[in-house]
């Protein structure tokens, strides 16, 4: 009932909108004839002060928002494109007032006038010249500072990084270390099973110190090198206050390298919020969930990265060797469990 | 096409005309206004579906809207609208996922490629350049049925129980490829897909025919440097179409397969649900650049003809020539071509090759370059003009605000860097609604307001029309504005609520705004929607040439005759912007088909 009575109220404002409009027209087509010229003083005024209104409004959120955007980079990386940003918007800003007031205030200022002419202005070579030219070289310095910093991104992952493994699956993110060795266990997707979700391949040693986090933890201005991948869809590795992201593919594994300089401690204490903490959200449409795939980033002094890792125990002296030993208790190594996920397969 | 054979077409098209006449009364209501075969009446019917489509594809936005702006509320009364969609009073997000893949797809398809190219290209073609019809009225036809076809598919897919196509309107798989991943691409992928295909077979009928009627039934004097820039506009915008829209049918074809045959194109190493999937060997970013060498052109397919029409209607109603005829052409050409070869800008965080990132860096800012120069050659039409102040030439003003304001932001994103930290936030979203969703709608706007009287042979309502441009303008920079804030926020795009994040939820009361600016934007489109139908039949009747413009079109018979011209067709002798030529002259223009004076003969140039 109140759904028809909502409709019927729309249909009589539209009614009612029609009407006067008609009215209007009627009247200034009778003060004016059909070419309303008399109109168009009133109509520039009406355009050009809702144009300009836009502008101080665009100007003026710009300042008030400026606030309530993301705090200082928590990575060095980010730093970068910080740099890149404010460049840009600077130019970029200069352009868009100019431009946006030029173009309202030739409404105004042009508007039709009875017994005036316009000026035959059909082209003029240097004009066109000018701003081909100026625009080229202005873009030419944002490309090379753009690449310059995209380089530096993609630059080779030192060798004292730490490595760590986050996977995508609908709708969780799974985090793997690699224990004292440095190295991550391979992976194959055919091993996949109930006790064994990323599919590592146990026969490989390298993965039996391997662990899984709840969250991910990160010693402070150490480079962190992230081997992403995902099971299922594309997701995307996104750390918004590191101001990074980089797809996690099914099939594909990506990399990724930065370096965290900012302590959750002292973001806590810039953002003026004791709770904050840094997160890892998915930012590629995943699905149904895709909206809440979220795992908490602690960015920790290095003896504090060290004490927690001592802390963690590897997957396979927990998991996976109890289970061996309960099932097979005479076979020492996992084949079994391997041949068994091939077979469920080929069903 | 037909007239390639004939070496003099004038002479085919005499006998053409009056063989037309001599039909002319036998013609049933079914042959006249549905099966019809004149241009005009195509033009139309691309127009009204196109509008069906937009209304559409708004009242979604405002559905997911209000999800966005009152995440915790319960909507009981739209539940009982769409009572699928709805659990307990609160939208699903799977229903929510739809609605956003749906409300893409049929904006940036049905709507901004196919209605605006096809309602204008059809009405504006021929009468410009002086042609009886389409180089093929049959396969103009096709194109339209086609797109109805498409339509109808497209349609039906709402309904499905499992759900309209809910993997974004770019359908990344293997999220589009596996119905386990998500419940919308099942049934509803698979109608997605069809309806794609059939569509983009209407794209390219039209795009094929476009081209042909442009090379060659321009009538006598019409030579390519005197064509208006709505044509050029048009010409490039078919040209587009035809390169790229083939290469997103193999594009959906291999996805297909993949869905239906078992085959790996996209798909490799994939675990769902605890089990391993049997594909190997398929690349997913292979879809991505397989989409995107469409998808990216697409948006120049989408911007082009707004840009054509506003450069006309802006020259028309300043009373001046379009500044840097030559240049506009040429910059629409650069666009065409490096529009080509920037799709990988899409794709800068898929963990592409460095190296290849930075080739589409360099190209993707090369753009800016016509479009900078566009920009500054409309500015300096408006300089010194005597700017007719009216719905046509507000709302082309209106586009070329839009287009500055999102074409600027497309700076940033271009640069690759940026994007590592801004990729699909709302940061995107607000680029990519303002520079081709806000602007294109506004470049159609303006073209319906000037062509209107053209087409009904009636004017639209003045205030009305202001009505819909305020609410419109002020509208789209409140909706769209602040989401770059958000975006630099941090705040991801495709989100169905933002409250699971601590990060993301402090813009609450700025997504309430943002609704209801949304939800008064919707309404005002119905104010033009009412314009435009009572205006149809009880608009004011409109003089032969309601503008005093220069093109051919005014002087085609306002009430539309097949053939366009009774008796020979017009003959061209200077270019369509003599406008305010002559300062002594009392008349501000002189339309293309009048012969030059002894005194111009001397030193007329073109430009």
């Amino acid at each position: 009932m109140s759904i028809i009575l909502g409709l019927l109220t729309l249909v009589l404002l539209f009614i009612v909108i029609l009407q006067i409009s008609k009215a209007s027209d009627l009247i200034k087509t009778l003060r004016f004839g059909d070419r309303q010229e008399e109109s168009f003083g009133n109509n520039a005024i009406f355009l050009s002060v809702i144009g300009f209104g836009i502008l101080i409004f665009s100007i003026v959120t710009c300042f008030t928002y400026a606030d309530t955007l993301l705090p200082r980079s928590a990575s060095e990386q980010g730093e970068w494109i910080q740099w890149l940003i404010d460049i840009t918007l600077v130019l970029t800003a200069i352009v868009f007032v100019v431009t946006q007031a030029l173009l309202f205030w030739f409404v105004y200022k042009y508007h039709y006038r009875k017994g005036r002419k316009a000026y035959f202005f059909a082209d003029n070579n240097k004009l066109e010249v000018a701003w081909t030219v100026v625009p080229a070289i202005v873009l030419t310095f944002l490309i090379g500072f753009g690449l310059q910093k995209w380089f530096k991104i993609f630059s080779p992952t030192p060798k004292d990084a730490i490595v760590i493994e986050v996977i995508g699956k609908q709708f969780a993110w799974t985090i793997r270390y690699t224990g004292q060795d440095k190295k991550l266990g391979s992976r194959d997707f055919t091993l996949v099973n109930g006790d064994n979700e990323l599919g590592i391949n146990w026969k490989d040693t390298t993965s039996h110190d391997d662990f899984f986090a709840d969250e991910i933890v990160l010693p402070v201005n150490t480079p962190i090198s992230v081997n992403i991948g995902a099971l299922d869809v594309i997701h995307d590795f996104y750390l918004p206050h590191f101001r990074l992201m980089m797809d996690a593919v099914p099939g594909i594994p990506t990399h990724l390298w930065f370096r965290p300089i900012v302590t959750t401690e002292e973001m806590r204490k810039i953002v003026k919020d004791p709770k904050f903490d840094y997160v890892l959200a998915c930012n590629k449409l995943c699905g149904s969930g895709h909206y809440n795939m979220q795992k908490k980033v602690r960015v920790v002094s290095m003896a504090e990265y060290k004490k927690w890792e001592r802390e963690q125990k590897s997957y396979y002296s927990t998991v996976v060797q109890t289970a061996v030993s309960d099932s097979s208790a005479k076979k020492s190594d996992v084949a079994p469990l391997a041949s068994s996920t091939v077979a469920e397969m080929n069903k | 096409m037909q007239t390639t054979t004939v070496t003099e077409p004038h002479v085919k098209e005499h006998s053409q005309a009056a063989h037309a006449d001599a039909h002319h009364h036998t013609e049933t209501f079914i042959s006249k206004y549905i099966f019809s075969l004149d241009h005009k009446t195509i033009g139309k019917q691309f127009l009204f579906l196109g509008m069906a489509w937009a209304v559409i594809g708004g009242l979604m936005s405002v559905v997911f809207r209000i999800q966005l702006g009152w995440p915790d509320e319960t909507f009981p009364w739209l539940e009982k609208i769409f009572a699928a969609w709805f659990t307990d009073g609160k939208l699903n997000p799977e229903a929510y996922y739809s609605l956003v893949t749906m409300h893409g797809t049929i904006m940036v398809f049905f709507v901004l490629t196919a209605s605006l190219s096809g309602t204008f290209a059809n009405i504006l073609i021929p009468l410009q350049i002086g042609a009886r019809d389409m180089a093929s009225p049959l396969m103009n036809a096709i194109s339209f049925w086609l797109f109805f076809l498409a339509s109808v598919v497209m349609f039906s897919s709402i309904f499905l129980p499992t759900g309209a196509a809910s993997a974004g309107w770019t359908i990344y798989p293997p999220l589009s490829a596996l119905p386990q991943a998500s419940p919308g691409s099942g049934m509803g992928m698979t109608m997605w897909l069809i309806a794609m295909v059939i569509f983009i077979g209407s794209t390219l009928v039209g795009g094929l025919n476009y081209v042909s009627t442009v090379l060659n039934l321009r009538t006598r004097g019409m030579s390519m440097f005197r064509m208006p820039l709505t044509v050029w506009a048009l010409f490039f915008t078919a040209i587009i179409g035809i390169l790229s829209f083939p290469v997103l049918v193999s594009c959906c074809v291999l996805l297909i397969f993949d869905r239906g045959l078992g085959t790996s194109f996209y798909l490799s190493n994939i675990v769902i649900g605890g089990k391993a999937l049997p594909f190997a060997g398929g690349s997913p970013i292979l879809f991505q650049h397989l989409f995107w060498f469409l998808g990216h052109p697409e948006v120049y397919i989408v911007i082009l003809p707004a840009m054509g029409m506003v450069s006309e209607i802006l020259a028309v109603h300043s009373r001046k020539p379009i500044f840097g005829y030559k240049a506009m052409i040429f910059s629409i050409l650069g666009i065409t071509v490096l529009g080509f070869i920037v799709w990988a800008h899409h794709m800068y965080v898929t963990g592409m090759n460095p190296f290849i990132g930075s080739i589409f860096v360099l190209f993707t800012l090369l753009i800016a370059i016509p479009s900078a120069v566009k920009v500054f050659n409309w500015l300096t039409t408006l300089w010194r003009g005597n700017i007719r102040v009216n719905p046509p030439s507000m709302f082309a003003v209106g586009f070329v605000s839009m287009f500055i304001s999102g074409g600027l932001t497309g700076i940033w994103l271009g640069n690759a860097t940026i994007d590592i930290q801004l990729h699909d936030t709302y940061f995107v979203v607000a680029h990519f609604h303002i520079v081709m969703g806000i602007a294109a709608f506004f470049g159609m706007f303006a073209g319906i307001y000037h062509w209107f009287p053209r087409m009904f042979g009636r004017m639209m309502n003045d205030t009305m029309a202001y009505i819909h441009f305020a609410i419109t303008f002020i509208g789209a920079y409140l909706i769209f504005w602040p989401m770059h804030f958000l975006g630099l926020a941090g705040v991801p795009r495709r989100y169905y609520t933002f409250n699971e994040f601590a990060a993301f939820s402090q813009y609450a009361t700025l997504n309430k705004v943002i609704t209801i600016a949304a939800i008064v934007v919707f309404l005002g489109q119905l104010i033009f929607v009412v314009n435009f139908i009572y205006s149809i039949f009880k608009g004011r009747k409109s003089v032969q040439n309601p503008w005093e413009a220069n093109t051919l079109e005014w002087t085609s018979p306002i009430e539309g005759v097949h053939g366009n011209w009774n008796g020979d067709l017009p003959e061209v002798h200077r270019w369509p912007y003599d406008y305010s030529r002559n300062p002594n002259s009392d008349v501000d223009f002189i339309p293309q088909n009048v012969p030059l004076t002894e005194e111009e003969k001397k030193d007329y140039v073109h430009h």
